[in-house]
């Protein structure tokens, strides 16, 4: 066994042969710079070994239960009797509680109401949870919750969209912004074209299911240890369901095992439920998911249902464009206002609309209550647009790539529909460097001629931006705090209000901190998220991780600097612009000292060496009755060129070569951002490919197992896959310039999306763009070839006939 | 009471019957390395090697382990300097870092099976073990690495 080399405890690494840097220094120094910069993952070594400790690795005590819950088996019934006596007989079973048996409030919603803990006289959707068991063991629990006596009395459930529109049931009120007389316009206009797309949604399939841990605290409070991306609301929601003030709650976060938005809001019912019990019994409670249970009772992404109307000149520029965005939020309003909002801010995509109606619904169905995922709506918002255009683009007979570039945002073309304007060029320029360097012209005729000569195959050719607004759309949550502390020997404790689930924040905000204060990173010492270190914490969502909580522990570090250089000034009589800290290096006028010893020194001179830190988003404001303002901070940006090749006859495809580019700004840390730009294009090709959600007519989801869901595998990357980062700062003061990266890149897959489609509107000799399900499954591709196959053999009929 | 010869050290525990060997490694033997992920057999993250088979220890009961050299992530290496555990440090391929412990047990199975895999028989040979991170470009990386450096060193 080899001995673990120096540079692996130092944890400095060559950089991964993927990693492009912004930077433009000598070898020697760049060297030295990305080594810096492209520092691994604070827990990769733990990873590796195995070490890294999720809720359910935390030692087990003795006396711990295990908890279980019982399972609503129709959607919108009525609960005329429930007989639980089996399974308070079971055995291991030790408490068995209702609704009413929750001491505070039994509502658990993040924003609104009616997310109830256990449900109550009428089942919301199957699989919800009507009552719950504490048990010795996770089987014992298992076991007993299928031993109780339900009857129900069945009403239809609603189930689609549609019926919620023609039924006007929505769990908020529709909103639309718009600008211009856009029905006239296209009324007027002399080419229009209408569409409609059914998106569905997608399960987190977070590999660590969603797990809790509360333990009873001596002040009948509860310290509950979580896997959540939102640990104030787990603290907030704990408080409430069980009646205490929030101050008698901790809630604690190391890392997850993956989040993708399905622990925002919803990690919180667990800790609820745990917390419930823990209090009723003082003792620890541990309630971990099975797989199942949280496939069907934990929320997705919301499927949409969209129309849009188009109205455009000869050469395709659109004039004019309706979009009407239906969400189905399932049975409660959880995030879904802000889901559908970011919808419809991002419907232009990347497109300038001079004339726009942009309306969404908030629509409710008897199913388990949609929540955030990757992208939050934005996805669902640009698939339709980017839909339309190569809509529009078959209908002037232009290659789709022109379309879009002669749509893009560019300067005077540069407003959003809701009032926005966008400051900086990127997305013109970035789309035709990807568009060189993927030799996207080239490739688009020798895929005309393979598609000539080749009957049973045929090839398809994407290219689609993406331009993603960075902040939360509700603006009090664009707010972090950060609490550092240094310690006599130089150590330093760092803490944010941001959790960590693979996206490499707590790496990200630890070379932050190390490079604000001018010293080595193994100094720092990274820290779970507590909601008793930082207070009063936003969900670590909205890709605004970095953004917010770097800014707030910068804020911390110049406090403690600012501490620091005041003692030195005033000890060693040195004017400030002469002290400052470099390479671990403590200067004050022409001394030096160690970092650590300075440290010690000021200690002893009685200077405070701990600082919170705060920060919140500049800018930012959208008047919701004008539908106008600036939502976001600024806009990540990116593009993707897609190559496919289906068969014909069974639809079935394989995806050649993806080239990306796109833009994080200046990269914090590029090995980290190339690795959410690869991780977030193949999550978004999952959800347009093989992910497909299917629920029976009861509205009982089939797809509740990776047996029948298929998330992508390693066979399915793209055969030839390249990543690179558009080199540009951020043009807004941001943490050095960077760019937020997590959710952006999903939306890199809608061109494996209209790639497809290409290879399907070949068939057609391009002269339609064939309808193609999204997802896009092997039998939906079958169907698209076939629409596209029926409506060449209409053409070569007529005009058959008419010779 | 059951004997099992897990990391090279023999244990003895007091398990039921019908509890699977995954259990028995995270909750009686404390090695929490191995992840419940499905419980299916269908994600990879309980992935073990039993006589150094890959295998998933949700689908196999632990008295079925009994008389068998079971090793888990912990004890694939001493000091976790497995060239292939090096390799995913080098290629920064964990992101929430859940699945890789059984990703590396797939592929340490893999490379002793097939010391010199192609990119066809890494993807093959990895495609039962799931990442819901999408690292998969960084795992047949790191394992190409891995590979290459073990030939060479």
């Amino acid at each position: 066994m080899r001995k673990l080399p120096e540079a692996y405890t130092k944890k400095s690494f060559s950089v991964p042969p993927t990693a492009t840097s912004a930077t433009q220094h000598s070898d020697n120094e760049r060297s030295a710079h990305q080594r810096k910069i492209n520092q691994i993952h604070e827990s990769a070594i733990k990873h590796v070994q195995g070490k890294a400790q999720y809720v359910d690795d935390l030692p087990n005590t003795v006396n711990t239960l295990h908890v279980a819950t019982g399972k609503a088996t129709h959607a919108n019934a009525k609960i005329v009797s429930l007989n639980l006596e089996k399974v308070w007989q079971a055995e291991g079973v030790v408490d068995v509680i209702v609704q009413g048996d929750i001491p505070g409030s039994a509502d658990v919603s993040p924003v609104f109401s009616g997310d109830v803990l256990l449900a109550g006289q009428t089942t919301q959707f199957v699989g919800q949870p009507i009552f719950a068991v504490a048990a010795t063991s996770y089987t014992a629990a298992q076991k007993a919750v299928r031993l109780a006596e339900i009857e129900y009395e069945q009403q239809t459930p609603l189930l689609r969209i549609q019926e919620a529109l023609a039924q006007q049931d929505f769990v908020l009120p529709t909103q639309s912004f718009h600008r211009g007389d856009v029905i006239k316009t296209i009324n007027e206009a002399k080419f229009s074209l209408s569409g409609e797309l059914t998106i569905r949604g997608q399960e987190h399939f977070y590999l660590e299911g969603q797990i809790s841990l509360a333990q009873p605290t001596e002040d009948g409070g509860i310290h509950v240890i979580s896997s959540s991306q939102h640990p104030t609301e787990v603290q907030k929601l704990v408080a409430s369901v069980l009646g205490v003030p929030i101050h008698k709650v901790q809630a604690e976060v190391r890392r997850m095992g993956g989040g993708f938005g399905g622990k925002e809001s919803q990690a919180a019912t667990l800790a609820c439920m745990a917390a419930v019990f823990a209090q009723r019994l003082q003792q620890p409670i541990k309630y971990r998911m099975s797989r199942q249970d949280d496939m069907e009772q934990t929320g997705k992404r919301h499927d949409f249902w969209n129309q849009y109307t188009t109205a455009f000149t000869a050469q395709g520029e659109i004039l004019a464009a309706d979009i009407k965005l239906a969400g189905m939020c399932g049975c409660t309003a959880d995030l879904s206002d802000g889901i559908v909002d970011r919808a419809m801010f991002h419907a232009d995509n990347a497109y300038y609309l001079p004339q726009a109606r942009i309306t969404g619904y908030r629509c409710r169905t008897d199913t388990v209550s949609n929540t955030a995922f990757r992208g939050f709506g934005g996805p669902q918002g640009m698939l339709s647009t980017e839909a339309m255009l190569d809509d529009i683009a078959r209908a002037v007979n232009l290659d789709p790539l022109d379309i879009r570039k002669q749509n893009v945002y560019r300067k005077d073309k540069d407003e959003t529909p809701y009032g926005q304007k966008i400051e900086e060029s990127v997305l013109l320029p970035l789309i035709e460097q990807l568009e060189n360097t993927s030799q996207y012209r080239q490739r688009r005729e020798e895929i005309h001629e393979f598609n000539r000569n080749n009957r049973w195959q045929k090839r398809g050719l994407a290219l689609t931006p993406v331009k993603f607004g960075i902040s939360f759309t509700s603006k009090h949550l664009n707010q972090a705090g950060a609490l550092i502390h240094v310690y006599t020997d130089g150590s330093i404790h760092l803490n944010h209000g941001g959790t960590e689930m693979g996206q490499g924040l707590y790496t990200k905000i630890k070379q932050v901190v190390a490079k604000e204060f001018g010293v080595d990173s193994d100094r720092i010492m990274v820290s779970a998220a507590r909601t008793d270190k930082v207070p009063n914490t936003s969900p670590t969502a909205a890709s605004a991780g970095t953004d917010l909580n770097g800014m707030a522990a910068i804020d911390a570090v110049n406090k403690i600097k600012q501490n620091l250089f005041t003692f030195a000034e005033h000890y060693y009589k040195v004017e400030r612009e002469r002290i400052f800290i470099h390479d671990d290096i403590v200067h004050v006028g022409d001394q030096v000292f160690a970092f650590a010893e300075f440290i010690k020194l000021a200690y002893m001179q009685r200077v405070s060496l701990s600082a919170n830190g705060f920060y919140r988003t500049p800018k930012i404001g959208f008047d919701r009755s004008t539908g106008k303002g600036r939502p976001f901070y600024y806009f990540a940006n990116g593009a993707a060129c897609s190559e496919v090749i289906v068969d014909t006859m069974t639809g079935e495809y394989k995806i050649t070569r993806v080239d990306i580019l796109h833009d994080v700004g200046e990269s914090i840390n590029p090995a980290v951002d190339i690795g959410q730009i690869e991780g977030g294009f193949i999550q978004g090709m999952g959800w347009l490919t093989t992910e497909e959600l299917l629920w029976d007519s009861q509205g009982k989801l089939m797809s509740n197992s990776p047996a029948n869901y298929k998330i992508p595998t390693v066979g399915d990357l793209p055969e030839d896959f390249n990543v690179n980062l558009y080199q540009a700062k951020n043009h807004e003061q941001n943490v050095y310039s960077s760019k937020a990266v997590g959710e952006p890149p999903l939306m890199l897959a809608i061109s494996v999306w209209c790639a497809l489609r290409d290879a399907c509107a070949s068939v057609a000799d391009y002269k339609i763009s064939p309808p193609l399900a999204a997802p896009a499954t092997t039998e939906a591709v079958y169907h698209c070839m076939q629409a596209a196959s029926q409506y060449q053999q209409s053409q070569t009929a007529q005009s058959g006939q008419r010779t | 009471m059951l004997t099992l010869n897990v990391n090279g050290q023999v244990v003895t525990i007091e398990a039921s019957s019908d509890v699977s060997l995954l259990w028995v490694l995270r909750e009686h033997l404390g090695l929490t390395g191995t992840k419940y992920g499905c419980g299916a057999g269908m994600c990879g993250a309980c992935t073990v090697h039993i006589d150094g088979v890959a295998n998933f220890a949700c689908q196999i009961m632990a008295a079925d382990a009994a008389n068998t050299t079971i090793t888990t992530i912990e004890g694939l290496s001493e000091d976790g300097t497995h060239p292939l555990q090096l390799a995913w440090i080098e290629e920064q391929t964990p992101q929430c870092g859940y699945c890789q412990s059984g990703q590396i047990m797939r592929a340490a199975a893999l490379i002793a099976d097939n010391p010199k895999p192609t990119r066809e028989e890494i993807i093959d040979g990895m495609s039962a073990n799931i990442c819901r991170c999408g690292s998969y470009p960084r795992i047949v990386r790191a394992i190409e690495r891995a590979v290459k450096e073990d030939h060479h060193g």
